[in-house]
């Protein structure tokens, strides 16, 4: 398993986190929230430090973090890219276009490429079903995404 | 009170109480899975998951779970309609269907709760065959995690992090790929796991079983060369009869000493003449400390705590490193044992100690653990070598064509086979600290202790207090078994609260008894109750009741030891604890 060493500062402003939040046991999730938003990602030094701020076991927040979703232990790229794969963007090729990504960056979904500067993920549907099928690269949304219009979306952040 | 009925019956029962329990109080035994309890020791588990329990009343769309529905006035309850029993047949072929079927070869094999229920509603094949959850096998020095026979009923959970507060374990992952694991799914051994054996002992299948030595002693039997010394813990004599359809709380002493003798051990000896030895250290140092204390020595901490317990040593060791000053230095009766049988009487006998194999049988799955403990080696030579529960002993009497019902009573061997009633009791909440005013008594009174039974030590409350008078000093007492009651008295001392003088400590509910490595109980709090009586029973059927009357351990320190806490003492029967609480997760 990846491991860090968090700086003073940073183990300060997660207690700090905890704090807010009265250090009670029944907010972790609400806890863990804020912390990704802290460090992108909740990697296990981050989740022992809050099981102790919060008198848990390191197990239980480790359950949690493992039972949902959103939270993730692995970092996000500089630029996380996410594919939508909800029905309209599927039905017009989505899934190619996710493949793609895949081969150009060589990593699978949930992964983050070895000089971090990109992560991949899918999510379902931004509500922009008319430019399907859709990209997300951080904030920036691209429509009408071909395979081919791939490598030019990485090139653009590559630089 | 809520009027209902069940099956039919009309049934009365007080209101916030769930449909199984009603059902029980007229007859009717719902069947359960995941569901477990110990009554009077406030330990429950219903999580309603595994739904076998499901029961149709009448009205509500949904099939409803027995362990987790409360009681209602005027619902018609129905167990064992066909729509019952069809859906809890279904559930229990799913469970099945990813569940491997290796019920030959499996540790729990006539043990399992999985395997019961099969049988009990007649599953004669396997219907759906799906995909099979696959994980790692995970070995720690005591306990072996076998995830792909876990049924997530999440019993291990409970006992781990609501009863024991270790929280070693904990449901990880979601749907299919759920299990239960320690964080970040490390093995065991690298986990707070204290090896208490709670988990082992509630786990319905074969998903936690202990790491089973019995091989290594058949393998020392056999060598020649070898001089095969056994010792048993108190707790064995009153539940191995069990193993043996003997009732609950059955005395077995002289027939496991006969068992023992025919397996082949050239000694047998008892850990009960260790634990008199434990007394005398432990005990020693108890009136060491209060009479420092009395006398206005600000660096004596009090109150002490007992430290015969691995689980407990492992728990302060992981929970509060900070407290490791206070705990007794003395060693367990175990770990008392193995140098004494090595050094002293193997010494004697002229054996090297490499070619002597001590052998312990123990209710307890945490002193696998502690005997592997590399400050219990000398030179790589383990004091005891190989730790054996209850269960483990049973397989090797009945594997070994002994029929133990009709073995006649045998006495131990001496000298280390002469033991007290105040060490037999060793084995139950409340009795190390007993044993110990025993001794204490008439060492710092000068005077004959007349009544020798503290009844106000014994019985069953999780933590319990009694205030002992030395003879116009009042000794505070402190009692707590299972190891979410010790916190609390930690937590108590570290606040600067705690009154107590001396403080008793077992990790497992009801104490040894009640330990890791006894016969499954499946979680009838009667047969622990039953194991203590027989404990006191053969205390007061002892003609010598203080330890320090031991005639043996007498001749002990006279011939070897010197004095308790002297110089010998000190190096052989004392030891000191570690700061386990580093992060095991960080690289530094």
């Amino acid at each position: 398993m990846a491991k860090i060493k968090l700086s003073e500062r940073k183990i300060q402003e997660l207690k700090e986190v905890c704090k807010s939040f009265n250090n009670e046991k029944g907010e972790l999730i609400n806890v863990l929230h804020k912390a990704q938003g802290l460090f992108g990602y909740l990697p296990a030094e981050v989740q022992e430090v809050i099981a102790k701020e919060l008198n848990v076991s390191v197990a239980h927040v480790y359950g949690v973090v493992t039972f949902y979703s959103f939270f993730t232990m692995v970092p996000k790229g500089e630029h996380p890219i996410s594919i939508c794969l909800g029905t309209a963007c599927y039905v017009r090729g989505a899934e190619k276009v996710l493949e793609e990504f895949k081969r150009i960056l060589n990593v699978q979904v949930g992964e983050t490429t070895s000089d971090g500067k990109f992560s991949l993920s899918c999510l379902r549907c931004v509500g922009a079903c008319g430019l399907a099928p859709v990209v997300m690269v951080g904030e920036k949304v691209y429509g009408r995404v071909s395979p081919d219009g791939v490598k030019d979306i990485v090139a653009e952040y590559r630089s | 009170m809520i009027k209902l009925t069940i099956d039919g019956k009309q049934v009365e029962v007080e209101k916030d109480i769930t449909i199984l329990k009603a059902a029980k109080t007229v007859g009717i035994d719902i069947p359960t899975l995941c569901y477990f309890e110990l009554r009077d020791m406030n330990i429950e588990n219903r999580p309603g998951g595994c739904r076998i329990c499901v029961v149709e009343i009448k009205g509500r769309r949904n099939l409803a779970p027995a362990c987790s529905t409360k009681v209602e006035n005027g619902i018609e309850v129905n167990t064992h309609n066909i729509r019952v029993l069809n859906a809890r047949r279904t559930v229990l072929e799913l469970i099945l269907s990813d569940h491997p079927a290796e019920c030959l070869t499996c540790a729990k094999n006539g043990n399992c709760e999985l395997q019961s229920m099969a049988q009990q509603l007649g599953v004669r094949e396997l219907p759906y065959q799906g995909e099979q959850s696959t994980y790692r096998k995970d070995t720690s020095p005591a306990i072996i995690r076998d995830i792909d026979k876990c049924i997530m009923c999440r019993r291990c959970e409970m006992m781990c992090n609501e009863v024991q507060t270790v929280g070693a374990l904990s449901a990880i992952n979601r749907g299919f790929m759920a299990v239960v694991a320690p964080a970040f799914e490390m093995n065991l051994e690298k986990s707070s796991c204290t090896y208490c054996g709670q988990c082992v002992s509630v786990c319905p299948t074969g998903a936690l079983t202990e790491v089973d030595h019995s091989r290594n002693v058949i393998n020392a039997l056999a060598d020649p060369a070898k001089t095969v010394v056994v010792q048993t813990a108190p707790a064995v004599r009153a539940a191995l009869g069990e193993e043996f359809g003997l009732e609950p709380g059955t005395l077995v002493t002289g027939k496991m000493v006969a068992a023992l003798r025919r397996l082949g051990f050239d000694y047998v000896f008892d850990t009960d003449f260790a634990a008199d030895l434990t007394i005398m250290e432990e005990g020693s140092e108890l009136l060491d400390r209060l009479s420092r204390y009395l006398k206005g020595d600000k660096s004596v901490k009090l109150p002490i705590l007992t430290s015969c317990c691995p689980g407990w040593v492992n728990f302060f060791e992981h929970n509060f490193p900070e407290m490791r000053d206070i705990p007794s230095t003395a060693k367990s009766p175990q770990q008392m044992f193995g140098p004494i049988a090595k050094e002293y009487f193997g010494k004697k006998l002229g054996i090297d100690r490499k070619n002597m194999i001590v052998v312990s049988i123990m209710p307890c799955l945490a002193k696998k653990y502690e005997c592997q403990r590399d400050e219990f080696k000398v030179n790589g030579d383990p004091d005891v070598n190989f730790s054996l529960s209850t269960r483990e002993l049973a397989h090797l009497i009945k594997a070994s064509n002994i029929d133990f019902n009709s073995l006649p009573e045998e006495e131990f061997d001496n000298p280390l086979g002469e033991s007290t009633g105040a060490s037999v009791i060793f084995g139950t909440t409340g009795g190390v600290i007993e044993a110990a005013c025993r001794t204490a008594y008439e060492l710092y009174t000068g005077k004959k202790l007349e009544k020798v039974d503290f009844m106000e030590l014994r019985g069953f409350e999780n933590i319990r207090h009694a205030t002992i008078d030395f003879d116009g000093l009042p000794i505070n007492i402190g009692i707590a078994h299972g190891l979410g009651n010790a916190r609390k008295l930690l937590e108590d001392i570290k606040d600067g609260k705690s009154e107590f003088h001396a403080i008793e400590i077992m990790a497992c509910p009801g104490g040894c008894i009640g330990g890791g490595g006894q016969p499954y109980h499946f979680g009838d709090s009667e047969i622990l109750k039953k194991r203590a009586a027989a404990v006191y029973q053969e205390d007061a059927g002892k003609t010598i009741r203080k330890s320090h009357e031991n005639p043996f351990i007498i001749q002990l320190y006279k011939e070897f030891l010197g004095k308790p806490l002297g110089e010998k003492s000190h190096h052989l029967l004392h030891t000191k604890y570690f700061d386990k609480s580093a992060s095991v997760f960080v690289e530094e």
